[in-house]
């Protein structure tokens, strides 16, 4: 039986008290910076980081896996779902876009 | 307009402080998200994309200008200014923040308005034609029974846990405008041959991954017996439905698994037992609730204003031609306040909006609104001497778009702008049609026509029942829009089909730009509307301009 290779993977979640979509940082933080996440290129490391995510419940909410890619400036979404999470929505300039233009 | 009651008003109190407390223990560490995951969705709020968001219940969409005004209040204080109307009559607050969701709820208390319900498998929000009170066509209001069945389903103990969620609808009119057949149950309100007042009951309608358009299973059920046959109803699906299965499990698989015939058995059984436990208390109620409800005082004037204010101005003309319905009362009209200005999204209106209207509704509309399931919001008494000042003041706060039913008006769940269980976006196709079809300015020869668009399976944005129906799904990555035509959502109602492969977001509008061609093409005349030629024609000619590409390949 094949198993579809292991692509690379960021743990994402939102945050407990606003929503805001975070990632787990390399060192166990929360950034609301996708870019400053932790890239997970191995399956046992990624099993052992969400677990580690999952123990976060003080500071998140539903935390999951999901698929990155290795960019200049860090990780960055592939697939459009957690592309929109690094922005906002389309039809207002209201979440991450906004506070990026405030200079947050 | 009917007022809590000191029972509800305790009762709705009680819950915040018991949620307030939850979320105090939430944020301090002592309850896990599992554990209070539960109790947030029993109060309305869900975790969405970018935020939480708060679902509030506007039952069978009746609002006062007080309960108005505080909407807008909430959005000015907790929210970012402005509030989301949704297809349930209910609205959503798109940034609430988990600390202040207690504040909200207690605000919301303050004008007896709550978020119970409006989450989890329990009977949920009742809907009611939005026209309820107002409408020429009407038998009755149907509002008080649904505030009869608001009170029996609140909190009832043996419906709190049901196998999945439970939607009722109730309709007054012979016309639906609560698309009764696509609900749990749906209740026509209906005459016998000697006249006497009853229900036609349906039930096992619902949109979402099966489709059905709901069954009668009553022709003819008693004013007087309605809480016992609800409850039956209630009981037995209570009882069969699967629990097994979430995609199985809501009142539309249980009816087609059982078959009409054995649920019906199983229903009349059970409410034969049910009967005599009402006892009559439902009925002395009810005649309560219905004293609330009673008629304003229409008052009788003459309005050659407005015919001279038609002739002199075409704008006023045009929005009084597509945006007003025909009132019960001489000299009245009722008036639909489009939230769908050309490009905005769907459903939205700003605090500032909130307020012109709850004034509105104060100073020219016997102090009611109604929120429509199309996502707009109604002045539903106003006297037609009024409305040239209604429509200046709808006009300055960028309200008058005149478009109720037409191609731009369209229904659009928040999709995966918001939505966590999204596959795709809405917003930005409804803004992209209703864009371009105003650039065309064709929107009013096409004349009525109804787009509705789902940003997911579960239909939310109703896209099975639009004229033309939208589903945004997602095709290996990428944003695809599915097609369906024909569908209906009165009471003809009808599954639309689905067209053919769907399109990626850049194509769908030119796509939805040929699919109207085709009909003015082909209509008989301007009096037969895009559905009325649907029927006549069958989907060929549609779809063969859908899929031009497949016509010219056919042929070689
Ligand atoms: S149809 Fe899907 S995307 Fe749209 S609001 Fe409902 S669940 Fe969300």
């Amino acid at each position: 039986m094949s198993r579809r290779p292991f692509t690379p993977k960021v743990v994402a979640a939102n945050a407990l008290l606003d929503g805001d979509a975070v990632w787990l940082t390399a060192d166990d933080r929360w950034t609301r910076d996708m870019a400053e996440a932790e890239l997970i290129e191995d399956e046992a490391v990624a099993e052992d980081r969400l677990i580690h995510a999952l123990s976060q419940g003080h500071e998140v909410v539903g935390a999951y896996l999901v698929d990155a890619k290795a960019t200049a400036e860090g990780p960055a979404p592939t697939h459009f779902r957690e592309a929109f999470r690094t922005r906002g929505p389309s039809n207002y300039r209201h979440g991450k876009q906004a506070d990026a233009s405030r200079g947050l | 307009m009917y007022h809590y009651t000191e029972f509800d008003e305790a009762f709705v109190r009680e819950r915040v402080a018991q949620f307030r407390a939850q979320v105090e223990r939430r944020i301090d560490g002592s309850l896990t998200e599992d554990e209070f995951r539960p109790l947030r969705l029993m109060n309305g709020l869900y975790l969405q994309l970018h935020a939480y968001m708060l679902r509030v219940a506007i039952p069978y969409g009746t609002l006062n200008s007080r309960q108005m005004r505080q909407l807008a209040l909430i959005a000015d204080r907790w929210d970012k200014g402005y509030g989301h109307f949704t297809t349930r009559q209910n609205i959503q607050y798109n940034w609430p923040k988990l600390q202040d969701v207690p504040d909200m709820l207690d605000a919301l208390a303050d004008v007896g308005m709550h978020a119970i319900q409006t989450s989890g498998n329990t009977i949920r929000n009742v809907t009611a034609d939005h026209f309820a009170g107002a409408a020429g066509d009407e038998i009755a209001d149907p509002r008080p029974v649904a505030e009869l069945i608001r009170q029996w389903s609140t909190d009832h103990p043996e419906f709190q846990f049901l196998p999945r969620k439970f939607k009722i609808a109730v309709t007054g009119s012979p016309n639906d405008r609560a698309v009764t057949k696509a609900h749990d149950i749906g209740l026509r309100m209906v005459r016998n041959e000697v006249g006497v007042g009853g229900f036609e009951v349906i039930v096992g309608g619902g949109l979402g991954r099966t489709p059905m358009i709901g069954e009668v299973i009553r022709d003819f059920l008693p004013q007087e017996d309605l809480l016992p046959y609800l409850e039956a109803i209630v009981s037995v699906y209570n009882l069969l439905g699967r629990r097994d299965n979430k995609y199985k499990a809501r009142i539309k698989i249980t009816v087609s698994e059982t078959g009409i015939e054995e649920f019906r058995a199983r229903v009349e059984d059970q409410f034969e037992q049910l009967r005599g436990e009402f006892g009559g208390a439902d009925q002395e109620l009810l005649a309560r609730i219905e004293q609330s409800f009673a008629a304003p005082e229409f008052r009788t004037a003459t309005f050659e204003n407005f015919n001279a204010a038609r002739l002199a101005n075409p704008a006023f003309r045009a929005f009084t031609d597509t945006n007003l319905a025909s009132h019960r009362a001489e000299g009245y009209c009722i008036v639909t306040v489009s939230l769908k200005a050309h490009g905005a999204t769907p459903g939205d209106a700003t605090s500032d909006q909130m307020r012109v209207l709850a004034d509105l509704a104060e100073t020219y509309g016997h102090d009611e609104l109604r929120i429509s399931h199309e996502q707009n919001v109604i002045l539903p008494h106003v006297h037609k001497s009024d409305l040239p000042k209604v429509y200046a003041t709808l006009r300055e706060a960028g309200l008058a778009t005149a478009n109720v039913g037409l191609i731009s008006d369209i229904i659009a769940c928040p999709g995966m702008d918001y939505c966590a269980l999204a596959t795709a976006r809405s917003i930005p196709i409804a803004q992209e049609i209703a864009t371009r079809f105003d650039e065309l300015k064709l929107e009013h020869e096409i004349g009525p026509l109804k787009i509705k668009i789902s940003g997911c399976i579960n239909a939310c944005g109703h896209h099975h029942v639009g004229h033309i129906g939208i589903l945004g799904l997602d095709r290996a990555g990428v944003e695809n829009y599915q097609i369906t035509l024909g569908g209906d959502h009165t009471e003809t109602a009808v599954i639309g089909e689905r067209a053919g492969p769907g399109f990626p977001a850049d194509e769908i509008v030119p796509a939805i730009e040929r699919l109207v061609g085709a009909y003015l093409e082909n209509r008989e005349d301007a009096g037969e509307t895009f559905l009325a030629a649907y029927r006549r024609l069958g989907p060929d000619p549609f779809k063969a301009a859908l899929y031009p590409e497949k016509e010219t390949a056919d042929a070689a």
